[in-house]
């Protein structure tokens, strides 16, 4: 009986992350065809989307080393557009920290935004599951998602030259990070972290080594804190 | 393009392990123990500082032809206006391309 359960789980898990193959295809295939265009092979494509599987990471990565930025610098960058990881890895935690280690070892790599949002959301509405039908459903949600990742990657960088030439690709990346990051200004905080990255990032554009945009993301992460911290204190005061 | 091959490689490598790492940080390594929450509350505001400001000076200095700065501008600022006032991904990129293909073909 247990084992049907924890299968059922594999399955629902597979058809919630069914509607986010419509943002992850794309996307992926968008990867493969730019990087294509930026030099890499397919064996290159596929190893990065492979060995990273992080959708922003691998673009920051790829805009840097065609700005042709100091590897430091791109590792930095694209780490810390990955941080938000580090939070996902907490938040599941308390749900699946009882599992194996080798569990949570592939739990790990193959934590992206979507099986984050599903799971996390699914563990908190049900919380009586067990921790084997918690992974169940949890390896649910990255089966499909994984793998269109790694497909669209394959399918953008073997037929990326279908694409007409005169497309204007270099604006496909603003458009993919714009929208990527529009749903994510949730919050004041949010907003006003975004608004001082980017008018630091535009005056410190000419700064050697990219290091305009660690100074602006720093200065974003910085601000967006402390207007948090901010709100609360006047929402505090207000209750008083 | 000229992407160095090696550094490729060592981007590539470094990054898998770090996103790794980060991944397994408190599954693997942690526990149940939490992070200070002044460390939590900088790292909720990473990805929205990071990434406008890697966008915003692609949009603003182009180092491709001239004619196409005022549509860079305004395919940006549709695609964030519309993804912050609908709070969908696939509606934003929707509305940045049918701005941007508008311009483009239609009204030059």
């Amino acid at each position: 009986m247990p084992s049907t359960t924890t299968k059922s789980k594999y399955w629902s898990g597979m058809r919630d992350s069914a509607p986010f193959l419509l943002i992850v295809g794309p996307f992926s295939v968008l990867f493969g065809v730019l990087a294509t265009e930026a030099g890499l092979n397919i064996f290159e494509v596929m190893s990065f989307s492979l060995v990273v599987i992080a959708g922003a990471a691998q673009f920051t990565a790829l805009q840097l080393m065609q700005d042709e930025a100091p590897t430091f610098i791109i590792l930095i960058s694209a780490l810390a557009v990955n941080l938000r990881v580090a939070m996902y890895s907490a938040a599941l935690t308390p749900y699946l920290g009882q599992s194996a280690l080798w569990q949570r070892v592939c739990v790990s790599y193959l934590l992206v935004d979507q099986n984050y949002a599903l799971s996390h959301t699914k563990f908190e509405a049900e919380p009586t599951l067990t921790t084997s039908q918690r992974l169940a459903y949890y390896f649910g949600t990255c089966s499909l998602i994984v793998t269109t990742w790694l497909l669209g990657s394959y399918i953008g960088a073997a037929l990326g030259f279908i694409f007409p030439q005169n497309l204007p690709l270099d604006l496909a990346l603003p458009i993919a990070f714009l929208s990527m990051i529009a749903p994510m200004m949730r919050t004041l905080p949010h907003l006003i972290a975004a608004t001082v990255a980017i008018m630091i990032s535009i005056f410190a554009a000419g700064m050697p080594y990219s290091f305009g945009l660690i100074l602006a993301g720093l200065a974003g992460m910085i601000t967006g804190a402390q207007t948090e911290v901010w709100l609360q204190r006047r929402l505090k005061c207000k209750k008083l | 393009m000229n992407i160095d091959k090696d550094s490729l490689w060592i981007i590539i490598l470094t990054l898998g392990i770090g996103s790794f790492l980060l991944r397994f940080s408190f599954l693997g390594l942690v526990g149940d123990r939490q992070f200070p929450p002044r460390l939590l509350r900088h790292l909720r505001y990473t990805a929205v500082a990071i990434i406008p400001a890697l966008v915003a000076p692609i949009v603003v200095y182009p180092n491709g032809s001239g004619s196409l700065e005022p549509i860079r501008l305004i395919t940006a600022l549709v695609t964030i206006g519309v993804g912050i006032w609908t709070k969908n991904m696939i509606i934003a990129i929707i509305a940045g391309v049918t701005t941007l293909f508008t311009m483009l073909y239609v009204i030059i």
